[in-house]
């Protein structure tokens, strides 16, 4: 799935999506067994160990990605997945997310959300700065209002709030 | 029978209270947006506000969160008819016909058609729940660990069986669900389990967050890949428009009654109100003289599934309230709500909390009757709210799915969980893995674990309990024969009809 194309209609197809999945389920099968041999899976003195349960939830993870995996691979190779133009699309949303979620942890999430929401609206809405700066603060402050005024949940926040001494 | 008119009479006066009908209406209308939006479903939106009811009485915490619920159900129809997007996999069904008709213009009548229907099955589910729902909660009152576990394993059975997906795939999508819900600390043995020195991972997977991940970011990368146009009819409601629908409506009754039969049993029977609304679609469509035209725009195209997708979404309640088994991914998250609220949804409940179980029921009348007058009144808001361009909206989602995260454990760690799952969510979706198994499995993985170690226990190892009592047997029996059901409905149809060679 390494190749690079500018055309529409071409793709990763469907064929190696089921593939790559069903490897992916055997693989956290085989991870949940192993984890499950590690606490014991037999029957202990007090009855059922605690790895009794998902040892078997794992084999039957695996069993069944097998049979998924066999039947990925009769699946019509012409058949596509999405269009490398879909995925960029997805690639568009899912990287700032990522960086995002990513960021929340050491910065709080109201200076991300503005940053992300911005991002969004500049990006790939092309708005115009007034517009998007008014959004972009609005939001964030509106669930600043409603969590930490009105619910009082406080949210995480980071050095900047802190400067800010909110 | 009579003590439950006077419960039922109590629950009115509980759930008539003026605080508790204004949580209705903001519930009906919290409903309707998040069933518009996409990346805001059911599931997803009850899971993001659960953590604001914390602070209310578990009573007007559940009326809030099944308002939202029914919102969600009513908001469904709008994005079908108006934008041909189904808000919501159960309203799909409501394209084929719903979005013809705004296209000749007739987009009002369409929408008071669907929230008509929606309503009407909504209340005849609802009146199923309050004559059987006690009636199962005596009954279940008498089930050991091996019965609660063949009621367990008759509702995954059920997945498998009536899942429109290869069953392999919705086992693996269940099982994926069990293995993470017993990751972290083992409750009977006091060990850990599965969480390989991480730190994150003792308190185990948060159904929640996976609800929101799954549902919510996988959605709106779903939505992305399609692109970020919305084309709408404009729709427009007034009186008389809803007046002359109803006058025609009841020339449909019979197709009305057969949706509500279809969608009742198949809420119950935890295979939800999709296949429920698209089975009411298909049956309509053979049986009705105006079959032809279903597809360009027939009414009765509307009614069919919106019925039963509304009495289907309500009667998932039933088994939730009465023997802890959610019948859908939303049942699943008010259960979870109801766990952390102390609640013990299950038989007890309608002994020990009288006043919650009738209040709740009773809120389910006025909740619908309130949601019908809500939709009807305010259907060019929610109009305009879908006019808002998705590269707005879609990081406004983001945001309030990641403070959702954010807000159930109060953890940091659980915004990235979030995204991890979103990621998975879109590539299963593609892949055609169903969700809502993974969900109802992570939701209900340690009760089921509990119930099967206790039967072990009980009869020192073997699986024979399982099969020990006639009542216990037929469960079981039932569950093997819900999940071989293709099969033997495919063998039934062969030997009918001998295939031509």
């Amino acid at each position: 799935m390494s190749e690079t194309s500018h055309g529409t209609g071409t793709g990763p197809t469907q064929r190696n999506a089921e593939i790559g999945v069903a490897l992916l389920t055997l693989l956290f099968g085989l991870i949940v067994v192993y984890g499950s041999y590690l606490v014991g899976f037999g029957w202990g003195a007090d009855g059922p160990q605690a790895g009794f349960f998902p040892f078997y939830v794992g084999i039957a993870i695996c069993v069944c990605s097998l049979i998924n995996l066999a039947q990925g691979l009769r699946e019509n190779p012409a058949d596509l997945f999405a269009e490398w133009s879909q995925l960029r699309q997805v690639l568009k949303v899912l990287v700032p997310t990522t960086i995002y979620c990513l960021m929340v942890e050491p910065l709080g999430i109201y200076l991300p959300s503005i940053l992300l929401i911005a991002v969004f609206m500049k990006w790939l809405g092309k708005y115009s700065w007034p517009l998007t700066a008014a959004i972009a603060i609005g939001v964030p402050a509106a669930f600043y209002l409603v969590f930490e005024k009105w619910f009082l949940i406080p949210l995480p926040k980071g050095p900047v709030e802190a400067l800010l001494g909110l | 029978m009579f003590d439950n008119f006077v419960n039922l009479w109590h629950g009115f006066a509980v759930a008539g209270d003026p605080f508790n009908i204004l949580l209705m209406v903001v519930g009906i209308l919290l409903g309707v947006i998040i069933g518009v939006l996409p990346g805001l479903g059911g599931a997803n939106g009850v899971a993001i506000l659960l953590p604001l009811t914390f602070s209310m009485s578990p009573t007007s915490a559940i009326i809030l969160l099944s308002c939202i619920y029914w919102g969600a159900l009513f908001g469904g129809a709008i994005t079908s008819v108006l934008f041909n997007i189904p808000g919501e996999p159960w309203s799909v069904a409501t394209t084929f016909d719903g979005h013809p008709m705004a296209r000749q213009g007739k987009a009002g009548e369409a929408l008071t058609a669907a929230f008509t229907s929606s309503f009407v099955g909504a209340f005849v589910a609802i009146l199923m729940i309050t004559l059987v729902a006690p009636l199962v909660a005596a009954f279940a009152l008498r089930f050991g660990p091996a019965e609660k576990f063949a009621v367990y394993f008759l509702a995954f059975c059920s997945f498998v069986g009536m899942s429109k997906e290869p069953p392999a795939k919705t086992i693996v999508s269940m099982m994926i669900g069990f293995a993470l819900a017993a990751v972290g600390l083992d409750m009977v043995t006091g060990q850990l389990r599965l969480t390989f020195g991480s730190e994150e991972l003792l308190n185990g997977f948060d159904f929640l967050i996976a609800v929101i991940g799954l549902f919510g970011i996988g959605e709106i990368l779903l939505t992305m890949e399609e692109g970020l146009e919305f084309r709408g009819k404009s729709a427009k409601i007034d009186a008389k428009v809803v007046l002359r629908t109803w006058a025609s409506l009841p020339r449909y009754w019979a197709t009305s009654i057969r949706s509500c039969i279809i969608g009742c049993w198949m809420g119950i029977t935890p295979a939800g109100a999709t296949p429920a609304s698209f089975m009411a679609y298909g049956i309509a469509k053979r049986v009705s003289k105006n079959g032809k035209n279903f597809g360009n725009g027939e009414i009765e195209g509307v009614v069919a599934p919106e019925t039963a997708a509304h009495a289907a979404g309500t009667s998932a309640l039933l088994p939730m309230l009465a023997l802890g088994v959610p019948g859908s991914p939303t049942a699943a998250v008010l259960l979870g709500g109801l766990l952390i609220w102390g609640l013990q949804p299950g038989p007890m409940l309608f002994v020990e909390q009288k006043d919650f179980v009738w209040g709740l029921i009773a809120s389910m009348y006025l909740g619908n009757v309130v949601g019908l007058i809500v939709v009807l009144t305010t259907v060019p808001l929610f109009a305009a709210i879908l006019r808002i361009p998705f590269s707005i909206i879609a990081p406004v989602i983001l945001v309030i799915c990641a403070i959702g995260a954010y807000t159930v454990n109060n953890n940091v760690f659980d915004v990235v969980m979030m995204l991890v799952f979103g990621v998975l969510g879109y590539v299963l979706k593609k892949t055609n893995y169903p969700l809502a198994p993974l969900v109802l499995a992570i939701v209900l993985g340690d009760s089921a674990e509990e119930a099967f170690r206790q039967s072990l226990l009980a009869s020192g190892g073997s699986i024979g309990i399982f099969w020990s009592n006639p009542l216990v047997s037929t469960i079981m029996g039932l569950g093997l024969v819900a999940a071989l059901y293709p099969m033997i409905s495919n063998l039934l149809s062969r030997l009918r009809s001998p295939q031509p060679a």
